[in-house]
């Protein structure tokens, strides 16, 4: 019994990371670059959403929707202001913007709400179920999470696979050039990409909060450290592979934790991970592509 | 890769701030004595920092109001990292810091320590509580408990007043003050026949599940969860296992403190959580309700333990310069030789504990008192 338990510990703590992971696959796929801000986007949607519903007292449902549109907001002005003027620029040099603007967001939360650690109201009530005469309990909240994750996952392959605008990230994530040259607005296509990505964190960001109700400016760094781990597992740019990545991680986690040592624990995640690369260096589920340099 | 990166700006930030800090802190010197500190200012141990420098502040103003010997205190932000503490320290010196109170938490501080020591400029940390903060330097003191007083305590306290029978621990393994507390906690309970049934741990980048550990505590039967830890985490712990169905008794720490004032924390879920902590601020004596009475008017909150160690470190530190007649225009190592006989010598009263006294190893001696959080405030047990 309390294998399973475990089991859906692991799935849950995976979902988490998989939202994340799926944000930073999809924004490298298209883009061509880790945003190692997304995790501190995540950190900004949750402080959004805490104080949608504890300052102002607004229903959860508003105070996600509004975390929802103030990431994505934030999401095109990051993308407007601190990488858009580098699309020219190597690779490199993204990269280092995206951690100064991570570490930016970090104590701007610090200098606008402080220092104090909050603690997330819970939205969904703390109802459980508990099965097999109370030896299994799942939290509602965990199965919202898992709910959240696989409809998101879903959502997300039918929009880059049917929609017009899915079909344009596809396009410039294969050959930008070639897609500017089939007439379709890769700086447009782009911002969109981030748009969703940052909305994506928002959820991500009142779910991490709501399975793990502590919240300060330093809550999305490490979650989202593990995510981006999880997309590089799962294969990134795939996004099937960043959900499936984002749940084994979970659960190996937990595994580890619980039956090997809670010491260990992560540099058994890790130690996965250099395993699967050295195997399949593309990730799980990732496609095999030949660099042209 | 990001951890390289990171700390490479960290370092060129830093090297800017030293510059800053050396080209504006050559101020003339005005008559007061030059009290330096390091602490956490920013990151995820603010609280501390902020809490040590507001508190530190209250005192001077105090003791500057009365006339007489005139203090100056400065406040320099190492983010609660060793390497920053060191730059933040080197600002002090260029500043021409005479005493110190050395860091707000342990790891910063076995670095300033050991600077502490070879400079032979005094140390009087508030709220370090690691032993090798202390350890071979005979010019640094603390104002808390160390953290094997803090283990042992807490055994003794459960073992002699039958709390538990099962004792289960959750430790940070990855952070000084709650290994070194575990450590002497484990020992303690050996020799006094307590049972420890489940031991488990985290670290900074896995602290936000405890099902495993939890679950691995409930299995074992534990009815009692010890947690050497900050609050932060046991926020979580307390929320996770209320959403288990689990309630054991919990016991804390002094870092337990400052649970009850995070925006947002369901006070319920503490309820009966148990804790030894010099400092309370619900106290009803003079002192205390008049320093929670200034905290809170300046800066708006109830002063955690944290703010009162400082407060005490300012009034040790005036009640060492009186009797030893240190006057502004001595030297750090003058200062410093003098404040050495007056701490091992001398008796002091503070908001943390009456008639304490420092052994030559800088180690400081006070009881601990048993709280309990009853609707949501501290109450003595004992």
């Amino acid at each position: 019994m309390s294998f399973l338990s475990h089991l859906i510990n692991g799935i849950s703590l995976g979902s988490i990371y998989a939202i994340i992971a799926l944000g930073y696959t999809m924004v490298y796929g298209i883009a061509k670059m880790l945003n190692f801000a997304h995790g501190d986007v995540i950190m900004v949607g949750a402080y959004v959403c805490f104080f949608a519903l504890n300052s102002f007292g607004l229903p959860p449902v508003v105070g996600v929707l509004l975390a929802m549109l103030i990431c994505t907001a934030l999401g095109i002005l990051i993308e407007r202001l601190a990488y858009k003027p580098l699309r020219a620029a190597p690779s490199l040099a993204v990269l280092i913007t995206a951690i100064g603007v991570s570490y930016f967001l970090q104590n701007g939360a610090l200098l606008l709400w402080g220092s104090n650690s909050k603690v997330f109201p819970s939205i969904f009530n703390n109802a459980a179920l508990h099965l097999f005469d109370g030896q299994l309990t799942i939290g509602v909240t965990t199965l919202i999470t898992i709910a959240a994750c696989v409809v998101i996952m879903i959502g997300l392959t039918l929009f880059t696979g049917n929609t017009k605008m899915g079909k344009a990230m596809r396009a410039c994530s294969e050959d930008k050039d070639a897609a500017i040259l089939m007439g379709i607005n890769v700086n447009r296509t782009i911002s969109v990409t981030f748009a969703i990505g940052s909305a994506l964190a928002a959820i991500a960001g009142v779910l991490l909060c709501s399975a793990y109700p502590l919240l300060q400016p330093t809550t999305g760094s490490m979650p989202g450290i593990k995510a981006f781990t999880a997309a590089v597992f799962g294969g990134i740019g795939s996004i099937p592979g960043a959900f499936l990545g984002g749940i084994l991680l979970g659960i190996i986690e937990i595994f580890a934790k619980a039956y090997l040592s809670t010491e260990l624990s992560d540099a058994i995640v890790f130690l996965v991970l250099i395993l699967v690369l050295l195997i399949k260096p593309t990730g799980l589920l990732g496609k095999k592509t030949v660099v042209k340099v | 890769m990001k951890k390289t990166i990171a700390l490479i700006c960290a370092i060129l930030m830093l090297t800017v701030s030293v510059v800053a800090c050396t080209a504006s802190g050559k101020t003339e010197t005005s008559g007061a004595i030059k009290i330096g500190a390091t602490g956490p200012l920013t990151g995820g141990a603010a609280i501390y920092g902020q809490a040590c420098a507001n508190a530190a502040q209250i005192a001077v103003d105090e003791i500057n109001a009365l006339g007489g010997l005139q203090f100056e205190i400065r406040y320099e932000d190492d983010a609660h990292d060793a390497e920053k503490a060191v730059n933040a320290y080197n600002a002090l010196k260029d500043w021409g810091v005479q005493v110190t109170l050395g860091s707000v938490t342990s790891t910063p501080a076995k670095a300033t320590s050991a600077l502490n020591f070879e400079d032979g400029i005094f140390a009087l940390t508030p709220s370090a509580s690691n032993p090798s903060v202390v350890e071979g330097k005979d010019n640094v003191f603390q104002m808390c408990f160390t953290d094997p007083n803090q283990g042992m305590a807490s055994a003794r306290y459960i073992a002699n007043t039958g709390l538990g029978s099962k004792i289960a621990v959750i430790y940070k393994n990855d952070e000084d003050y709650s290994t070194g507390i575990y450590q002497t906690f484990a020992a303690e309970a050996k020799k006094l026949n307590l049972e420890i049934v489940s031991t488990t741990t985290f670290t900074a980048d896995s602290q936000n599940d405890f099902s495993v550990q939890l679950s691995d505590a409930q299995a074992a039967g534990a009815d009692l969860i010890f947690l050497p830890m900050y609050y932060q985490p046991a926020s979580l712990i307390l929320a996770q296992a209320n959403q288990m169905g689990y309630a054991p008794k919990f016991f804390g720490v002094d870092g337990m403190d400052g649970i009850l004032t995070m925006d947002g924390f369901d006070t319920t879920l503490a309820e009966g959580v148990m804790l030894l902590t010099p400092f309370n601020a619900d106290a009803s004596d003079e002192k205390t309700v008049n320093f929670v009475k200034k905290y809170q008017e300046k800066y708006g909150e109830i002063p955690n333990q944290f703010a009162a160690d400082a407060y005490d470190c300012i009034y040790a530190i005036y009640q060492a310069c009186q009797n030893g007649n240190v006057t502004a225009d001595m030297t750090a190592q003058q200062i410093n030789e003098i404040m050495k006989a007056q701490f091992t010598s001398m008796s002091f009263d503070g908001l943390t504990g009456e008639k304490m006294v420092w052994g030559t190893d800088g180690m400081v001696a006070k009881d601990p008192h048993g709280m309990v959080i009853q609707n949501g405030a501290y109450v003595g047990m004992d």
